[in-house]
């Protein structure tokens, strides 16, 4: 079985890096450049895990997370915050947000696609 | 990895590219709070610029710069929290950070040794603001932030099918599976509480990743399931007996359930006597098809994107871009001066056929050279970059020149949206870099002497570009003293540069300072003396095929003014004829054609002649004899003239034999292996497939008053009198 994911990050390089962990495990990686891109993006696609970077411009991780949740299309999708700070509080807040799982940044790429499987089998 | 093609590299060469783009942000997000128009996003854009080049460093395991980008960072926060108050002192630091972030990054790219003396400074400065018990959390975050390099092994599997295929065989957990297989029974006991489901979780999942690691037995316990009538799918009810046989350790287990600590009752134990399980029937898990009903949600529908958004509309509008490869438009610009010479031949031998002009094939290629311009336009323009970032280097430049040698220098930029060819940018930072310098060093003068002329202390430097009839202008100006002019005079004097007893205007002592040679190095501090002097400024202004000139005002300061053409590619052109020979011109610089009889001309010394045109006199000179293809005319009657208008409105006029066409020319840049020969700026292939020079008048009309010593009259001559 074959893994769809968005993944949202304002870095290019970042996402750049999620696909290439990503692509060798089959998984299909779609891209979005901040929350509201995301959001944008998943009006047209229902991916099996959500990837999301905290810190972005217009919006958000956390408020990306709240929206999601708030469609009822994606309220269960598994969505794994990538995060540069491995602070608990930020795991903490990043659950009260909604989010499934973490990881942290830089990501080893096995990790992710373990984390991913995890999560999304 | 695979040598050939290596995606990590390319990643990591995007990383660099992407790192240029935040540091423009981080520096124009400092600009705009140093500024004071800042608003709250203002310190999230230079937050994030931070955040994002350490996030790109840790995957490529760029330690030093993780680290500074980290502390960096971490005071950055302190801002965006509300904890600090951004002081001017704070911006300094926040503007040399950043400075010295981008030195990292370069440094990181290149591979070249690391400042570590600067780095320790400056980390001192930034750790300077955060209280104490904000630096041990720094020590324990820089261990957390180990960055770790990337092994990423790209080759697919055997089969290039991902691992999950087979759940049982766990391929992952495998991975850290000890040798000493010591097998192992543990009883886990797993119950998921409120908030399981929503944020994402699943019961089943993590019992499948559970069996993975070994033999699991599970066993659901369904006793708290109440009434269907009152199941709510997203409140958990079940709970889980797993008794697990594993090679693994008490943490692999504790590992699947990582995202869900605190979410679930979980309790593992190791089972003591360490038996078979229960052949029992295990029971497949299974749960209320969750979330299937919709319920009222207390999650607030409306996300709080109003308050962002109304900030986006705020800051500029992102563009969006597509990212080429520069080589591949050098290549088209290459096709299309290809195409453009190709079409002047096409058209030259349809004319030379006899068509009609109103044929078909005539109106045909009238539409093909429309076409063929718009292409080039369009290709032009795909180079064309805005100065904006050249302008924020030199904005670090005033910084740190201004701080050297203690001078206080308010920076000003104009016109930073103008759009010049990204080749010409990068040439162009050199010079401007040793402009500025200069400047800040010898144009600006020290407050004590600015505030007894009557000045402000605060020095002010000013770089502007514009465009200006098909050339883009670039001036730096000061405000400071103006050139000392006797002492310019006595330096070149002294240097042997000029005869001890020459009497020279302003102007021409102000252009000394272009003369190889004459280097300031010796009267001046450290800072602009680098070994570079105006002239090699100059050269470099004039292989862009530009041109620098000079005026000050005593007192009241400097400017330098750049003229650049707008690409290097193509030329509007006009094609003359001198002494049999083919030239080009350009042709933003022919004001005027006329042609001459023996009473227009005037002379005013022996080979020294001047027109009259309307109510003023221009300066005329023989193009033919200028370039050594003939002797100076005796006579100008029937001599065609063209009026040339220099970047400072003067003209001048020049004898040509005849003007052959007005077309655009493809410029052809002249191998180093000819020599430079003054008023030659490149060639270019015409339509018959001749090669023709490409004149530059300005130089040539230069060259030809610089070694006169009454030039002085000549040129003022030039003023409508």
């Amino acid at each position: 079985m074959s893994l769809y994911i968005l993944a949202v990050d304002d870095s290019r390089t970042m996402r750049d890096m999620i696909k290439l962990a990503l692509l060798p495990a089959g998984i299909t990686v779609h891209t979005a450049d901040d929350g509201i891109h995301g959001i944008e993006v998943l009006e047209g696609i229902t991916p099996d895990a959500i990837i999301t970077d905290i810190n972005m411009p217009r919006m958000d991780g956390f408020g990306f997370i709240d929206a999601v949740r708030s469609q009822e299309k994606h309220r269960a999708v598994p969505i794994l915050v990538l995060t540069t700070e491995a602070a608990p509080e930020l795991k903490q807040r990043a659950r009260a947000a909604g989010a499934t799982g973490w990881i942290v940044k830089p990501f080893d790429p096995s990790k992710l696609v373990k984390a991913l499987n995890m999560v999304a089998g | 990895m695979s040598a050939e093609i290596d995606p990590m590299a390319e990643i990591r060469a995007s990383f660099f590219i992407e790192c240029e783009e935040l540091l423009e942000a981080l520096q124009g997000g400092l600009e705009t709070i140093e500024s004071g128009e800042d608003d709250p996003e203002t310190i999230n854009v230079v937050f994030r610029a931070v955040h994002s080049i350490k996030g790109g460093a840790g995957a490529f395991g760029l330690e030093a710069l993780v680290r500074f980008a980290h502390r960096y960072e971490t005071v950055l926060d302190e801002v965006r929290a509300g904890r600090m108050v951004v002081s001017g002192d704070a911006l300094k630091v926040f503007f040399q950070a950043a400075d010295h972030l981008s030195d990292l990054v370069r440094i990181s790219c290149d591979g070249a040794a690391l400042p570590d003396a600067e780095t320790q400074t400056l980390l001192g400065l930034l750790d300077g603001f955060l209280g104490s018990e904000a630096k041990t959390d720094n020590d324990e975050s820089d261990i957390e932030f180990q960055p770790m390099g990337i092994a990423l092994d790209l080759g697919f599997d055997d089969d290039g099918e991902p691992e999950l295929e087979e759940p049982e065989q766990g391929a992952l957990p495998t991975l850290d599976q000890p040798f000493h297989a010591s097998r192992q029974t543990f009883l886990i006991e797993f119950m998921p509480a409120a908030g399981f489901f929503e944020t994402g979780n699943e019961a089943a999942l993590l019992l499948r990743n559970l069996s993975a690691l070994g033999d699991a037995t599970v066993v659901l316990d369904a006793d708290q399931l109440p009434e269907f009538a009152n199941i709510s799918p997203v409140v958990p009810h079940l709970c889980w007996q797993i008794s697990l046989k594993t090679d693994g350790s008490r943490d692999d287990i504790l590992s699947v359930f990582d995202f869900v600590e605190g979410l679930c009752k979980l309790d593992v134990s190791q089972s003591q006597e360490d038996a078979t399980p229960q052949p029992e029937p295990a029971e497949t898990p299974s749960e209320p098809a969750p979330l299937v009903t919709p319920l009222p949600k207390d999650i607030p529908a409306a996300v709080n994107t109003t308050a962002s958004e109304k900030k986006q509309a705020n800051a500029a509008p992102a563009k969006s871009v597509v990212r080429v490869d520069l080589d591949r438009i050098e290549r088209l610009v290459n096709l299309v001066g290809e195409l453009v010479i190709n079409q002047a031949m096409l058209s030259q031998s349809l004319e030379q056929s006899g068509l009609s002009p109103h044929s078909d094939a005539m109106n045909g290629l009238e539409e093909f050279q429309r076409l063929t311009r718009d292409i080039q336009d369009s290709v032009m323009m795909i180079r064309a970059q805005p100065v904006k970032s050249l302008f924020q280097r030199m904005s670090r430049i005033i910084r740190e020149a201004s701080s050297a040698i203690n001078k206080e220098v308010r920076f000003h930029t104009i016109g930073e949206g103008t759009e010049v060819d990204k080749t010409v940018i990068e040439r162009l930072a050199d010079p401007l870099t040793h402009m500025i310098r200069n400047a800040v060093d010898h144009g600006l003068e020290g407050a004590d002497a600015r505030v007894a002329a009557g000045k402000s202390a605060q020095g002010n430097v000013s770089l502007s570009a514009a465009h200006r009839s098909g050339r883009v202008v670039i001036e730096v100006s000061d405000d400071g003293g103006g050139i000392n002019r006797p002492k310019v005079l006595q330096i070149a004097i002294d240097k042997g540069l000029i005869p001890a007893e020459t009497k020279l205007s302003d102007a021409e002592i102000d252009n000394l300072l272009f003369l190889p040679g004459f280097s300031t190095a010796s009267v001046v501090s450290d800072l602009s003396g680098r070994g570079v002097g105006m002239d090699v400024v100059r050269n470099a202004i004039q292989a862009l095929g530009g041109r620098i000139t000079i005026s000050s005002t005593s007192g009241e300061g400097t400017v330098f003014s750049i003229s650049l053409p707008l690409t290097l590619a193509v030329l509007d052109g006009m094609v003359i004829e001198v002494a049999g020979q083919t030239l080009v011109l350009p042709l933003n610089l022919v004001v005027e054609t006329l042609t001459l009889t023996d009473q227009d001309v005037e002379m005013v010394s022996p080979d020294r002649f001047v027109i009259k045109v309307r109510s003023g006199f221009v300066p005329v000179f023989d193009l033919g004899a200028a370039l050594g293809y003939r002797k100076p005319m005796k006579t100008f009657e029937n001599a065609v003239i063209l009026i040339i208008a220099r970047e400072d409105e003067s003209q001048s006029a020049l004898i040509i034999d005849n003007i052959v066409d007005q077309r655009q020319v493809v410029i052809k840049g002249l191998d180093e292996g000819f020599y430079r020969a003054p008023g030659i700026a490149a060639a270019t292939i015409l339509g018959d497939g001749q090669i023709a020079l490409i004149v530059d008048p300005t130089d040539i009309i230069d060259g030809m008053v610089s070694d006169v010593v009454s030039l002085r009259n000549l040129v003022d001559l030039g003023v409508p009198a």
